[in-house]
């Protein structure tokens, strides 16, 4: 019995070292990548801990003295983290109830259009200001929306009022919903209009015979045959409720609404690096993170519990 | 098959709406091309709408009087060409070992690498992080730290993995080995997909921003990106204005900055229609699949 265990342990072994004299060239391959995640991913990982010590740039990490919670605490006092904290949430969450339905609409209605012509110029024309830069959607928002710009110039030429929509704090966060909008839901509906591709034309086919009208089609063949897809991207989207990027708030905004303009991102910017207080910098990104992961965590869980789909 | 009217109606209300939402998308466009090659007295009084009013070229012309504006474009240019070259190898390198479905280790692998998509040191140990390698700057700093895209890679395993078994087959019966494999059928197979890529990695260079701004002070190294935030936000553009005057200072920004933006749109706007079948269908396949 023992022999024959060790008679296919060493079977299996000289079978390793066949695949690797084989397929080496492909570990070689890797090398490179694996030094790279190591260097940019995982070597900063450790660099967490300057959330509990006092660190300063010429010391060194760990030559700096462990300082225990101090950082957390501090920037727990601060009323503009609080506040950050808040607009981070509110702006997250009008872009998930009132963003995260609105790429999906407009591939339903992407799919109804039977003119391929047509279909193909209004893509390209939807995908197109996912490539311009943040700088230059900041510099247009400004053109468009400042209070002579063109919007309020048209609203003037309309004989009303000028709106205040990067000075008010409740329009900013609608010009900042609309410009986030303009610049992504085109290129969102690719992933649903894939999904879309994956349907059995028959099921259609067979709608039509039982006299089904289209836009009943939409709601009860199209959509739920795309559900998969929405629910990650839904858990996704939940998962990142936390978190937000800082190119569009940083670009955006401005002294007179840093009230609600101001987000996590830009905060731990502001006094993480420029004011070079780097402790509670740290501290505030992996409160953030620990945050983004619960999140993750329980929306995957809750999909999964109810629709028995989840991303793992 | 005759369309009811019911159907009728459905598909006009979607046309109109998709149509206005094409509408919008596009109109900022225009406004902003009019504005840059219209004279600045008509912007001032408003009189500018999606058509250039008494065209003028002058803005266009203080933008290359401009050292150094031109020599961030230069700078932005040649590091963007660096990075998409280094970040394609370095791809494909990565996508091609984990494309293979007998991979040995391939879980620990792919762990290793999706990982990074979840979990970050976030921006003060990232920083700190490249101050240690000693990156900080320097042009590195803007080619190293995100020449390797996960999403990308991902994408480009999936567009691997879709290609027929049976043509790589025959090849290593010929005793090709995985580098020879590679380089003479998958990769002359990929191009579509390496174009697409290619623009990913090229047009986040290009419209890169928080690197440069975290990690690069000199400004010799200012990218295009940097200083066009610069002049946005106004505080440079009197430099452009020696011979105005100075009440008209709002006006001359405003056609100039138009200027520069639509400027630093260029590259991506003549690449953007010639890749844009290749990879709406490379984002089709990685989505499908990854």
């Amino acid at each position: 019995m023992m022999s024959h265990i060790n008679v296919q342990k060493s079977e299996k072994r000289s079978g390793n070292i066949r695949y690797l004299r084989n397929h080496w060239i492909l570990y070689a391959m890797l090398g490179l990548p694996v030094i790279f995640y190591f260097l940019f991913h995982y070597l900063p990982i450790p660099g967490v801990v300057i959330a509990f010590k006092d660190y300063n740039l010429f010391r060194g990490i760990r030559a700096s003295e462990w300082v225990g919670l101090r950082y957390f605490k501090q920037a727990f006092g601060f009323k503009s983290f609080w506040m950050s904290v808040r607009n981070t949430m509110i702006l997250n969450v009008i872009g998930l109830v009132l963003g995260f339905p609105a790429p999906i609409l407009l591939a339903l209605m992407l799919n109804e259009l039977r003119n391929k012509a047509f279909k193909k110029v209004t893509q390209t024309v939807l995908y197109l200001p996912h490539f311009i830069s943040w700088v230059i959607v900041g510099g247009m928002m400004y053109q468009l929306f400042a209070s002579s710009g063109f919007v309020n110039t048209v609203i003037k030429a309309l004989g009303r009022v000028p709106v205040p929509f990067l000075s008010s704090s409740g329009w900013w966060i609608f010009t900042y919903f609309i410009v986030g909008q303009w610049k992504n839901i085109g290129w969102n509906t690719i992933i649903y209009l894939s999904a879309m591709t994956g349907i059995d034309s028959e099921l259609y086919e067979a709608a039509r015979v039982d006299g089904c009208s289209r836009f009943r089609m939409m709601f009860s063949i199209t959509l739920p045959c795309i559900l998969d897809t929405v629910m990650i991207m839904l858990i996704l989207a939940v998962g990142g409720l936390a978190s937000i990027g800082f190119e569009q708030p940083y670009v955006m905004q401005n002294s007179v609404v840093m009230d609600v303009a101001d987000v996590i991102s830009t905060y731990v910017y502001r006094v993480g690096l420029q004011q070079a207080k780097f402790g509670i910098g740290s501290a505030i990104g992996l409160f953030q993170s620990v945050i983004n992961f619960i999140l993750v965590i329980s929306a995957n869980s809750i999909s999964k519990r109810m629709t028995d789909k989840g991303i793992w | 098959m005759k369309e009811s009217i019911g159907d009728r109606i459905f598909k006009a209300i979607t046309v109109m709406i998709v149509v206005f939402v094409a509408v919008c998308c596009l109109l900022p466009f225009l406004y902003i091309i009019a504005v840059s090659f219209s004279d600045k007295n008509a912007v001032l009084r408003n009189e500018v709408f999606l058509w250039p009013v008494h065209y003028d070229l002058t803005a266009y012309q203080s933008i290359f009087r401009n050292q150094s504006l031109v020599r961030s474009m230069w700078f932005t240019i040649v590091i963007t060409i660096i990075y998409t070259l280094i970040s394609i190898l370095i791809t494909v390198l990565c996508a091609y070992p984990l494309s293979r479905p007998h991979l040995k280790l391939k879980k620990p692998l792919l762990i290793y690498v999706l990982f990074t998509m979840y979990f970050s040191g976030g921006m003060i140990p990232e920083y700190v992080n490249i101050k240690n390698l000693g990156l900080l700057d320097t042009a590195w700093a803007l080619i190293l730290p995100g020449c390797l895209s996960t999403y990308n890679m991902i994408l480009v395993k999936s567009f691997f993995q879709n290609i027929p078994r049976e043509v790589e087959e025959s090849a290593s019966i010929d005793g090709a080995n995985d580098l020879v494999i590679l380089v003479r059928i998958v990769l002359p197979l990929s191009k579509a997909m390496l174009a697409t890529i290619a623009l990913f990695y090229a047009v986040s260079r290009w419209n890169g921003f928080m690197d440069s701004l975290l990690y690069v002070t000199k400004e010799s190294m200012y990218t295009l990106q940097v200083r066009l935030r610069q002049l946005i936000q106004s505080s440079q553009v009197t430099e452009f204005m020696e011979d105005i005057p100075q009440n008209k200072e709002k006006v001359i920004a405003e056609t100039i900055k138009a200027a520069c933006m639509v400027f630093s749109m260029i590259p991506v706007m003549v690449l953007y229609p010639w890749l844009q079948k290749y990879f709406v269908k490379g984002v089709m396949i990685g989505s499908v699949k990854g």
